[in-house]
Formats: structure tokens, sequence, C-alpha cells
């Protein structure tokens, strides 16, 4: 019984994997793509021919992986293009091979793009094209990604195309424009169609509604061809309608109204961005030397162990990048609070009521601990790797984007001052901090122990401080000076915007940003910086207690 | 409040003075005989390396003594007097300049070599005159006086005091670094002023040059040590230290205290502004890392250590400290910031009136001790 089982379980085994073959043949045979004229080849195996191909034979190759591939060759041919395509002399494997910070190359599948490992650049051979491989793999390019499901691809194609109209490019978007489903990219394909109805149209009401069009665009190409029309036209003599001139001249003139404008704004984001790191700076300051009088000329070093935080997590969890500062910033708090707190037990407090001598032994804090950093790490540049969530930008038109970086750090910093604000006004711990800060003697007989708040304010404001240093981490070098370039702007802020006053320290970053960006394409980044140094000096000098002076009897001192 | 100064009797300070005088002209006047006359496989023979370094020591101890005069006895914590130091050393630096002639790499006889290598055409308005000593020598005083009195006037006016004016300091000291390093200010940019060749037709390499310099910042120390000392005595002296203890009682009692500190302040500044243009050619290099904050604030750590408001302190200070420096340096360079933070600590905590405070307090445990046993 079991034995007989056993027969037909093999035959029906036997029966399947026979069908299967045949049925796969027979697949094979009638679904095998054709590729070419007559000539039947693989995408993968096409791909392969890259390898050591004649530069004659190239443009044919690149046709041919075009009608095979579709979208999928979208990257071999960008790689190609960027000459990061290369192949591996052992196996002639098509790779596209990026440097790596190691010095040496990161390789990938050229069609899957899967990791392949590294290789040295020895064991790579790069492969050659011309420029005129160069325009048709564009081309190509362009036609390949303006047809594609993904509307981030079509995007950008659209955008290529609109750089350089000529007939084919035309027909390309004309064609595209019946089949585009998104609003925002069927508008951009109407503005090039447009711009070149008004180069080449002969008909001069046509020439006018195209204009109408193009009133608003902020394409560069738009600028420049009206531009280009406009002196044309004066220089060569009118071969073109009074009135077309007219109208391409007022709306050359809306145009660059409206790139004025969102140039105001782009500096506006640059003042805030910097406002809002002079903020994470100041902030922590603002509590230690603000609500506690205790100069920390160690706080820009308090900044430099948060930022060096970011580094040693990262080289812990090396594998989720993306993550790595969710960690980071608990982790630098802690790290630095809890420097600030053993700065505060061991020294600062001795020194009680004497500023001018706490400043100068914060100071030799902060070379020791700048020291200590440079022994330990080393005297160079550490490197922070940004996770991919905060690297790009935000477009929102062909000429103003905000990096998502500078974007995160200011919602991140107003995050930390509202966080901040609520510790202190809604906590006991806030309450506590700032009895003390008011009247020290009053707020000990009250049974407030005073060593314990003075040891957790300075501990909270070293900790901003450590939160402060993940963020620069982000945007500048890290390295063991990473502290001092922002100590003195620090203080500034903090006498700018007024001793002992949260909101005006948020008001004295703000401020100084923007004045600062302001300033700087007229003078240079390093006369406006020396130029807003001069204007605090001046400020204080007419009201020394800074923006926001405190009154009553907290104010005097 | 602060004491320091005055607890000597007016015998005692008169003692203390000719004892300095007489310990600084007789080591100086040791090692500039020793350097010229003595052959140099002599024992006692002293290296015009020697006599540079005293040199160098010699200039920074004026420049603690001009922090000490307003620290010690005013009571301002000035953290950007190494702005003065180096806009005199700025002013002396350009006039060196002018001295090499065509002797440059380019052998241009009408601009420096930095300004041919930036393609300048002509020299900048602010830099003629200066081949003439007495021209630069007056604005070795001038340039950082009139800095210091408009600084001083508008902060003192105001009111500015205590931290505030330290971080104020710190921050204009911060703002002409920042200018210095700039191509574009004419004074040589990063690398700022070196190359110099001689100093009124004296080769400045040579022996006898060398401790000739050596022994004019011998004798500005001396000069200065012996100014202030009158100063500090007078009756302006005493409003000073008046203003030091209690500003509000002197303003009360009818004292324009803005206008006495103001003028400290300034005399302090050419203290300063001496020191930085005897420093220059002894040293032979003048950049923007002068202007650094961390410069400034080290003065003021030498005369923590020697002990603050006693002159002679500031002066013992910068010579200990900067020997040290010297020392560490050599032998383990990445010790030196870590031994400089610990001393910042050690001495604001433990030594607050510095060695001075320490020599006066076994001073008079002797004399407590001697009283006993008597």
């Amino acid at each position: 019984m079991t034995l007989q089982k056993r027969i037909m379980q093999k035959q029906i085994l036997q029966n399947t994997a026979l069908w299967a073959i045949v049925l796969v043949l027979i697949g094979y045979v009638f679904c095998r793509p054709v590729y070419g004229e007559g000539e039947a080849v693989e995408l993968p195996a096409l791909a392969q021919q890259l390898a050591g191909v004649k530069l004659k034979e190239l443009p044919n190759l690149v046709g041919q992986l075009e009608v095979a591939g579709k979208t999928a060759v979208v990257p071999l041919f960008e790689a190609l293009l960027n000459g990061d395509l290369y192949y591996r002399k052992v196996d002639r494997l098509v790779v596209i091979a990026r440097l790596s910070p190691a010095g040496d190359y990161q390789l990938r599948d050229a069609l899957l793009v899967t990791p392949l490992g590294r290789a040295e650049k020895k064991a790579l051979k790069k492969i050659r094209i011309s420029n005129r491989v160069r325009s048709g793999l564009r081309d190509a390019i362009a036609r390949l990604t303006l047809f594609s499901d993904d509307p981030t691809l079509r995007r950008p194609a659209v955008a290529n195309l609109f750089n350089r109209l000529d007939d084919d490019s035309v027909a390309l978007l004309q064609s595209a424009a019946a089949r585009e489903t998104d609003t925002d990219i069927l508008a951009t394909i109407e503005r090039a169609l447009a711009l070149h109805t008004l180069l080449v149209s002969p008909d001069i009401p046509a020439q006018l509604q195209a204009l109408d069009k193009l009133d608003g665009s902020l394409e560069p190409v738009v600028r420049n061809r009206l531009a280009a029309l406009l002196e044309s036209t004066e220089n060569t003599g009118a071969t073109r309608d009074p009135a077309v001139i007219r109208k391409a001249a007022a709306v050359l003139h809306s145009i660059h109204a409206d790139i004025e404008f969102y140039e105001f704004l782009e500096t506006l984001f640059f003042g805030l961005s910097l406002g809002s790191v002079l903020l994470l700076v100041a902030t922590g300051l603002a509590i230690t030397f603000g609500v506690m009088g205790v100069i920390n000329m160690a706080h820009g070093e308090l900044i430099m162990l948060g930022a060096y935080t970011t580094y040693v997590v990262q080289l812990l969890m090396p594998d989720h990048i993306g993550y790595s500062l969710l960690v980071a910033v608990p982790a630098a708090f802690l790290v630095s609070a809890a420097t600030g707190i053993v700065i505060e037990r061991s020294v600062i407090r001795f020194l009680h009521g004497r500023p001018l001598e706490t400043l100068l032994a914060t100071f030799g804090i902060s070379l020791l601990l700048q020291q200590t950093v440079r022994s330990v790490f080393s005297p160079l540049n550490r490197q922070v790797e940004s996770p991919s969530w905060l690297s790009g930008s935000l477009e929102l038109n062909a000429v103003f984007s905000l990096t998502y970086n500078r974007l995160y750090i200011l919602v991140f910093a107003l995050l930390v001052f509202v966080a901040l604000l609520l510790v202190l006004k809604r906590t006991s711990l806030g309450l506590q901090v700032r009895a003390v800060a008011q009247n020290r003697e009053m707020a000990k007989a009250m049974g407030i122990r005073t060593d314990w708040v003075d040891a957790l304010t300075f501990g909270l404001g070293s900790g901003i401080a450590g939160i402060a240093g993940v963020a620069l981490s982000q945007l500048t070098n890290v390295g063991p000076n990473l502290g001092q370039a922002y100590i003195i702007d620090s203080f500034m802020v903090v006498v700018f915007g007024g001793v002992g006053n949260l909101w005006g320290t948020l008001v004295g970053s703000f401020s100084l940003g923007i004045v600062n960006k302001f300033l700087e394409p007229a003078t240079g980044a390093v006369l406006a910086n020396i130029l807003v140094l001069v204007f605090i000096i001046l400020f204080i000098q007419k009201r020394p207690r800074g923006l926001f002076p405190q009154r009553g009897r907290a104010g005097q001192s | 409040m602060i004491t320091g100064g005055n607890i000597f009797t007016v015998a005692t300070l008169r003692a203390q003075t000719a004892l300095f005088v007489a310990v600084l002209f007789g080591v100086t006047l040791y090692a500039s005989v020793c350097n010229l006359l003595l052959p140099q496989d002599s024992v006692f023979y002293v290296s015009t390396y020697t006599v540079t370094l005293m040199g160098k020591y010699l200039c920074y101890a004026l420049l603690a003594l001009a922090v000490d005069v307003i620290w010690g006895y005013c009571g301002i914590l000035s953290l950007g007097h190494g702005a003065f130091f180096a806009l005199g050393g700025y002013v002396m630096g350009m006039y060196l300049m002018r001295q090499i002639g065509d002797r440059g790499v380019y052998g241009n006889s009408e601009l420096p070599d930095f300004m041919v290598f930036l393609n300048w055409q002509e020299l900048p308005w602010y830099w003629c005159g200066l081949d003439h000593f007495w021209l630069a020598a007056l604005l070795v005083l001038l340039v950082p006086g009139l800095l210091a009195f408009g600084f001083g006037w508008l902060a003192f006016r105001s009111r500015v005091a205590g931290v505030y004016l330290s971080i104020m300091t710190q921050a204009l000291t911060y703002a002409l670094m920042l200018a210095f390093f700039r191509n574009e200010m004419g004074f040589g940019g990063n690398n700022g002023l070196t190359d110099f060749k001689d100093i009124l037709g004296f080769d400045l390499q040579a022996d006898t040059t060398r401790v000739a310099l050596m022994l004019c910042s011998a004798l500005a120390l001396g000069t200065a040590y012996l100014a202030s000392r009158l100063i500090l005595a007078s009756k302006f002296g005493r409003v000073i230290l008046a203003i030091r203890d209690a500003e509000d009682r002197a303003r009360f009692l009818g004292f324009r205290t803005q206008d006495y500190k103001v003028w400290l302040f300034v005399y302090s500044a050419l203290l300063a502004a001496l020191a930085g243009a005897l420093y220059v050619p002894q040293v032979g290099i003048i950049n923007p890392g002068e202007f650094s904050p961390l410069n400034s604030i080290e003065v003021v750590v030498w005369v923590a250590v020697g002990g603050r408001g006693t002159l002679y302190g500031a002066v013992v200070g910068a010579l200990l400290v900067n020997y040290a420096k010297t020392r560490f340096t050599g032998v383990m360079p990445e010790a030196w910031l870590f031994a400089l933070g610990s001393l910042f600590v050690l001495v604001t905590v433990c030594l607050p009136k510095g060695l001075a405070g320490l020599l006066s307090r076994l001073g008079s445990r002797r004399r407590r001790l001697a009283a006993v046993d008597a």
C-alpha cells in the first residue's frame, strides 16, 4: 500500500516536472522578446555588452537598451552619463561605482542598483562615452522618464526638456501633455510649449497668448529667452510686432519682481535658519547666564560634547543612521548635563557671587575639555553623517527651495525653546529655579534646597547646549574648536535680548540672524559679522540691559 | 570687596619698587654683558636666543602690568587687551615693512610683498608716512589710545560694568581679529606682517640689536612700573581704588567716576600698545592671531597667578607662566592646554590673590610668630 502510494507520487512528480519544462520552453519561445532588428538578447546580457564596447557601436547599443529596458535602464543611463559606469576587470561585470569616503569604490548592480560590495580603483575600468552619445543619452532619459508612471521622475524630465527646446523636445512635450494628469507638471509643459510658440510662431495673436501664459513663470530659461528676445530686437532692428515687444518687456518685468520677492523670502529663510542655530546655542546660556547669573565660558565646549556624542552614537549604530539622531538627542542631553553638573559641583559653587572669577575658572574648564577631546578623538574634524530624511530640499518652485536640514533645525529649535519654557513655567523645578533666581536667601528660608536647584539648573542649561551640539553636527564640521566659534555670538544674543529673559533670547537670536543674512550680500560674511558685533556694542551703550530688561527687584544687581 | 594693593605701607612700597627695579636692571644688564663680551664657550655666556626670549617675556610682563593696572586697581576685567597689544604691534610691523624697501621677494620698493602678490597698484593711504620712525612711534600710541578712549568713553559713560564689560572687550578683540584676517584690509591678511630686515638702520638679526631691544623692553617695563606706582599713589590713584571698592559711593561723593575710568583705561591701553610695539621687532612677525580672545584671556591668567593689585605680581606671573609655557610646549605640547586650564581653575578657586597673596600671608604669619616669640 505504502509502496504503491510512493510510486504514484513519484510518477505525478515526474509528470509535473516534465510538464513544467515543456511549458517553460513554450513560454520562452512565444514570449521571448525580440530586440532590435532580429537580434534576440535579454536585457542583462544586453547591458553586459557595454563592457569594452567600441565607441562607434555605443549609440546603437544605447538604442537597443532603451527599447528593451524602458524605465529600468534610467539609472544605468544616468550612471553612464555621469561617468559612474565601470566594468570589473576580472569578470567584465558592468557595475555602477561611486567613490566612497574610505577611498575605494562602492559597487552596485547596473540594472537592479543593489549593492555589490567594494572594489579598488585598479580592479575597475571606466566605460567611456563621446559627446554624441552624451546628448543621445540625455534624450533617451528624457523620453523614458517623461512617460513614466512616477510623477517624481516626470517632473525633472519636463524641466530638462524645457531647458533645451527644439522641434524634437517640443514634439515629445506635446505628446506628454496629452496624457499628463498632474496639473502642476501640465502647467510646466504648457509654459514650455508657450515659450516655443513665442519664439517660432509667426502668428502675432498666438505670440501674445503665449506671453500671457508665460507671465509669472520662474524658470531661468524663460527669463533668459525673453531677455535675449528683447535684446535682439533692440540691436538688430525690429522683426517683431511692437505689441509683442511691449508685452514681453512687461512680462519680464513682472517675472523679475516675482524673483526678487522669492529671493527676499530665501534670505529671510537663511536668516531664520541662522537665528534658529543662535537660539539653540543661546537658550542654554540664557539659563546658566540669564537665570543663574553664572558666566559659563565652557558653554561652547558643552555644545561640542553634544556634537561628539552624536558622532559616537553613529559609530555605535552604523546600520541605523536614520534613527541615530533620535538616540543622539537624549544621549547628548545626558552627557552634557552630567558634565555640567560635575563642573557646577566641583568649581562653580565655590565661586558664588564672584562673576569675574567664575568667568576665568570656566574658561580654564573649556580649555581642559577641548584638550581632552583633542586627545581622545583627534585634533581633526570628525565626519557626522546626515540621515536621508535630513538631506535634500523642499522645492516650492524653480527659484525657491528650502533645505530640509535647516527646516528641521528651525522647527527643532522652537520645540526646544517651548519645552524649556514649559519646564520653567509649569514644573515645580521651574518654580524653584525662578524662586532662587529672584531671591536666593528667601528661597532658602522657604525650604528650597538651593544647592540642589543650582546643580539641576546648571545641568539643564548644559544639557540644552548638548542638544544644540546635535543640531550643529548636521550643519558644520565637528571638531574640538566647534564651540569656540559660537560662544561670543551666543553671549551677544543673550546680552542683546536681555539677561534673564527667555523671550528676549528668542527675539534676539532671530533678529541678529536675519540682520546678519540681509547684510551679507552687500558686505560679505565676515564684514556682516563684524558690523553686527559693532552694532551690539553700540546698542549696549544705549540700553545696557538689553531689549527686554528684567524689571523689579530681580533686575537690580 | 576685593582688597589687594593697599595693605602695604608707603615705606614697604618704596622698598618693593627699589627692589623690583634693581632686580630688573641687574638681570637684564648681566645678560647683555654676558652675551656681548664673553666668548661663546664661556660658562657664563648667555645665548642670543635667551636674550630674545627674555625680551619677549619682558614685553609680556609689560602687557600683564597694563592689565593689572585696570583689573587689580580698578576692578575692570578687560578680556580684550590683546587688541591694544596687537594694534601697537601692527603699527610697528608696518614701519618695519616699509624699512624692507626693495629687498623683498618681488624687489618692489614701493609696495610690501603681500600687496604685490595681491596685485595692488599703490600704497593705501593709511600706510603713508609710516617709513618715518617718529610717525610710527606716535601712531603706536595714538591708534590704540584713541580706540581705548572711544570704547571706554562709550562703555563707562553708560555704566557698562562687570561681566558685561568683559564680554564687550572680548567681542571687540574678536571683531578686530575677523577684520584683520581679511586680505582687503591691507594688513597682510592671514599671514600678517613678517620678514623684517632692520630697524632704524640696525640689522634685526644682529646680537647688538637684539640686546638693545631687550634693554629697551626692560627700560619700558621699569618706567611703566614706576609711572604706575606714582599714578596709583597720587590722588587720581586713590579715587581709582575708591571706585574699585565702591563706585556708587565715589560717585555720590562728587567724583565723575567714568572720567577716571576712561583715563585709566587709556593709560593701560598705551602700556599694552608699547609692549606690542617692542614685541614685534624681537619676534619678527605679527599676525591676526594676536587678536584672538584666547591670547587676551591668557594675560589675565598671568596676572591672576602672580596676584592682582600688586603690579610686581603681574610681572612675576607673566614671567613664570611664559617660562612654563616655553618649557611645556617644548617637551609635551599637548599637555600645555591641560596645564593652562588647570592653572585657571586652581588659581581662581584656591589662590584668589595669586602668588603675591600667598607671599604676604606667609610674611604676616612669620611676623605674627615673631611677635609671639618676643
